[in-house]
C-alpha cells in the first residue's frame, strides 16, 4: 500500500554544500503487516519516517499510497490521506492541553474515544487530559501523548518513532499488545515502528535495518537478529549504565 | 430590560452575558448609567463630585460578584469614568468589568478608565478586565485604563487583563502596592494586528513582608502591530515578585518587552523571564501532521496561547 521507489533524500550541511542522508531506497509496505525500522543512531530513520510524512522534502524518487503518487503533497495532505506519525521527540506548546491535541488528532470530539486512547497509552484521562502539554510533562509522558494522538487518528499508515524511549517495560508491554491488536492481520492499515526495543522486534513480520541512510539488511526477525545483537546489546549496556548510574 | 444586537454583542463578548447578570451591576453607556442596581452586601453608588462610582463590598460577603462592563457606540465620544472599589475585610468576590466599542464612524471614539482598588486585609478579588473594538468605521477605537490597586495584609487579588480584538490604541497603566503575606497576581493577555498598537506599564511594588506578586504577560503581535511592554516589579523588603512575559511575533511587527526587577532588601527574592519569537516550525509541522492545515495551525497555537 506504500512504496518509497529511489527516494533520496539530503541537507544543506555547514559548508554550504549538500549532505546526503537517504540513498535510494525502495521499500513497499503492504497492509495488515507490521514492520520495525531499526539500526544505529543517525542511520537515517527519522529522516526516512519524515520523508514519508512530507516533513523533508525528498531530492529524487517517488512516494506512492496506494498507487497513488504523494511526493508532492503537503504534511496535512498526507495527513488527510492517512498517513499518521508519532515524532521522536513531540514538540511542547504553551496553553494547548492534551484534549486539545487528542480533539485535533480523532476530528471530532469523541470523549469516549480520547479517554481510551489515553487508557491505551496507560494514563489516567482525569489526570492528563486538562493538562498542557507543556514544560510541566515529563519526556515519558509527552512520549505516550504523541502515541496516543497517532493511535487516534486510526490511520492507514501509522509510523511510530522510537515509542520505547522514556516508557516503563509495563507500558511498553500494554503497547504492544495494542499495537498487536489494532495492526496484525488488519487488511486496512499497517504500523512502521521505529525501534532498538528487544521485546518489539519479534512481534514484527519483517525489519529493515537502515545505516548510513541504506537499507543494510531487510527479513524476518530470525533472518536478522545475528545481524543486530551486536548493536542491540550494545545499546542495551548502554541504557543500563544511563539508567542506574554505574559502569558494567 | 433587553439589549440591542449591538450593545448585546459586545456585552457578551466582554462579559459573557446576555442578560442582566444576578448581583450587583452597573452597565454604562455612552457616558450615562443604563442599568444601576446594588446587591444587598454590594453597595454601586454615583460619585459627587466627578463622573463614576464607588463599588463598596461589605466585609465578609463570600461568593458574590459584580458586573460593571462599559459600552462606548456614539461615533466621536471620549468617556472618561472614575471608579473606586473597596473590598471589605474578609470579602471573596469576582468583578467583571471590561470596555466595548462599536464604531461606525470616522472619528475616533475612546473611553478611559480610572480604577482604584481599596482591597482590605484576607479579602480575596478576581477582577476580569476585557477589552474589544468593533464596526467598521474608520475612526479608531482607543482604551486608556489607568489601575490602582493596594491589597491589603494577607488579602489575594488575580487581575486578568485581556485584550484579544479590535482596539486601535491602548496605553494601559497598573499600579499595585502589596502589604505584608498578601498576594497579587497579574495576568495579561494582549493580540494586535494591522496597525495596531498597545502599550502597557505594570509597576509593582511589594512593601510588606512576605508578600508576592506575579506577572505573566502573553501576547501576539501580528502585521504592523506595535506593541510595548514595561514591568517593573520593586521589592522593598523580604518577598517574592516573579515577572513573565513571552510574545509571539508575526509579519512586520515589532515588540518591546522591558522587565526591570528592583531589590531594596537582601531577602526580596525577585526573578523574570522574557521571550520574543516566532511559532516553532516543529509546532506547526506536528499539528499539520494531526490534518490541520498551516493556517488552522498557527490560529490554533495562538488561541492556546492567548488563553
Ligand atoms: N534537518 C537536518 N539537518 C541536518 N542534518 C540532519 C537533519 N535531519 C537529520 N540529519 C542528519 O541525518 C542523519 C540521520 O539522522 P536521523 O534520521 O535522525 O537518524 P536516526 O533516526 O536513525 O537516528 C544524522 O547524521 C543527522 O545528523
Ligand atoms: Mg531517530
Amino acid at each position: 500500500m506504500l512504496r518509497l521507489e529511489q527516494v533520496s533524500m539530503s541537507v544543506n550541511d555547514s559548508n554550504g554544500g549538500n549532505k546526503d542522508i537517504l540513498h535510494n531506497i525502495d521499500l513497499d509496505f503492504t497492509s495488515g503487516k507490521l514492520y520495525a525500522i531499526t539500526g544505529p543512531n543517525g542511520g537515517g530513520k527519522t529522516s526516512l519516517a519524515k520523508v514519508i510524512m512530507g516533513i523533508y522534502d525528498l531530492s529524487a524518487g517517488q512516494i506512492f499510497l496506494h498507487d497513488e503518487e504523494i511526493s508532492h503533497l503537503t504534511v496535512s495532505e498526507r495527513a488527510h490521506k492517512g498517513i499518521a506519525y508519532a515524532f521522536q521527540q513531540p514538540p511542547r506548546f504553551k496553553g494547548l492541553t492534551v484534549s486539545d491535541l487528542l480533539k485535533i488528532a480523532y476530528g471530532d470530539i469523541d470523549i469516549m474515544g480520547l479517554r481510551k486512547s489515553l487508557r491505551d497509552v496507560g494514563l489516567c484521562p482525569e489526570d492528563y487530559l486538562d493538562r498542557d502539554v507543556g514544560p510541566g510533562l515529563s519526556g515519558g509522558e509527552m512520549k505516550r501523548i504523541e502515541i496516543a494522538q497517532v493511535l487516534a487518528r486510526q490511520a492507514t499508515i501509522s509510523i511510530f518513532d522510537e515509542p520505547e524511549a522514556g516508557v516503563d517495560l509495563w507500558t511498553i508491554q500494554r503497547l504492544i499488545g495494542i499495537i498487536v491488536n489494532r495492526f496484525k492481520d488488519n487488511p486496512n492499515c499497517t504500523a512502521i515502528i521505529i525501534t532498538h526495543n528487544e521485546n518489539v522486534l519479534p512481534i514484527c513480520d519483517e525489519i529493515i535495518v537502515l545505516e548510513e541512510g541504506r537499507i543494510r539488511d531487510r527479513g524476518t526477525y530470525q533472518e536478522i537478529w545475528p545481524s543486530i545483537r551486536e548493536d542491540i546489546e550494545c545499546k542495551r549496556r548502554l541504557e543500563c549504565r544511563g539508567e542506574f548510574g554505574y559502569e558494567i | 430590560m433587553k439589549f440591542n444586537q449591538i450593545d448585546s454583542d459586545l456585552l457578551n463578548t466582554i462579559a459573557s452575558i446576555t442578560e442582566v447578570p444576578k448581583g450587583a451591576v452597573n452597565i454604562r453607556k455612552d457616558g450615562q448609567p443604563l442599568i444601576r442596581m446594588s446587591s444587598p452586601n454590594i453597595i454601586i453608588k454615583p460619585k459627587e463630585d466627578k463622573p463614576g462610582i464607588d463599588v463598596i463590598v461589605k466585609p465578609g460577603t463570600k461568593n458574590e460578584s459584580v458586573h460593571i462592563p462599559v459600552l462606548v457606540t456614539q461615533a466621536g465620544l471620549q468617556d472618561l469614568v472614575y471608579n473606586t472599589f473597596e473590598i471589605g475585610e474578609d470579602a471573596d468576590v469576582t468583578i467583571i468589568a471590561g470596555c466595548g466599542i462599536h464604531n461606525e464612524s470616522h472619528q475616533d471614539s475612546g473611553h478611559d478608565g480610572i480604577h482604584e482598588f481599596i482591597i482590605k486585609p484576607k479579602a480575596r478579588v478576581r477582577y476580569v478586565e476585557k477589552h474589544y473594538g468593533a464596526g467598521s468605521g474608520r475612526g479608531k477605537k482607543v482604551l486608556n485604563p489607568t489601575t490602582v490597586v493596594r491589597i491589603g495584609s494577607e488579602a489575594y487579588a488575580e487581575m486578568e487583563m485581556v485584550q484579544i480584538e479590535g482596539v486601535d490604541d491602548t496605553y494601559r497603566k497598573t499600579i499595585a502596592y502589596v502589604e505584608d503575606k498578601a498576594h497579587l497576581k497579574i495576568v495579561e493577555r494582549l493580540l494586535t494586528h494591522r496597525r495596531q498598537s498597545a502599550q502597557s506599564d505594570i509597576e509593582i511594588s511589594i512593601e510588606g513582608k512576605g508578600g508576592s506578586a506575579q506577572i505573566l504577560s502573553r501576547s501576539v503581535g501580528k502585521d504592523e502591530s506595535y506593541q510595548v511592554f514595561k514591568a517593573s516589579m520593586i521589592g522593598k523588603t523580604e518577598c517574592t515578585g516573579h515577572v513573565e512575559c513571552d510574545s509571539i511575533i508575526m509579519g512586520n511587527a515589532v515588540i518591546k518587552a522591558i522587565p526591570s526587577l528592583e531589590a531594596e532588601n537582601s531577602e526580596a527574592v525577585l526573578t523574570h523571564e522574557a521571550a520574543i519569537g516566532k511559532i516553532a516550525g516543529e509546532q506547526l509541522i506536528k499539528l499539520m501532521s494531526l490534518g490541520l492545515t498551516e493556517e488552522e495551525a498557527v490560529n490554533t497555537i495562538i488561541e492556546g496561547f492567548l488563553r
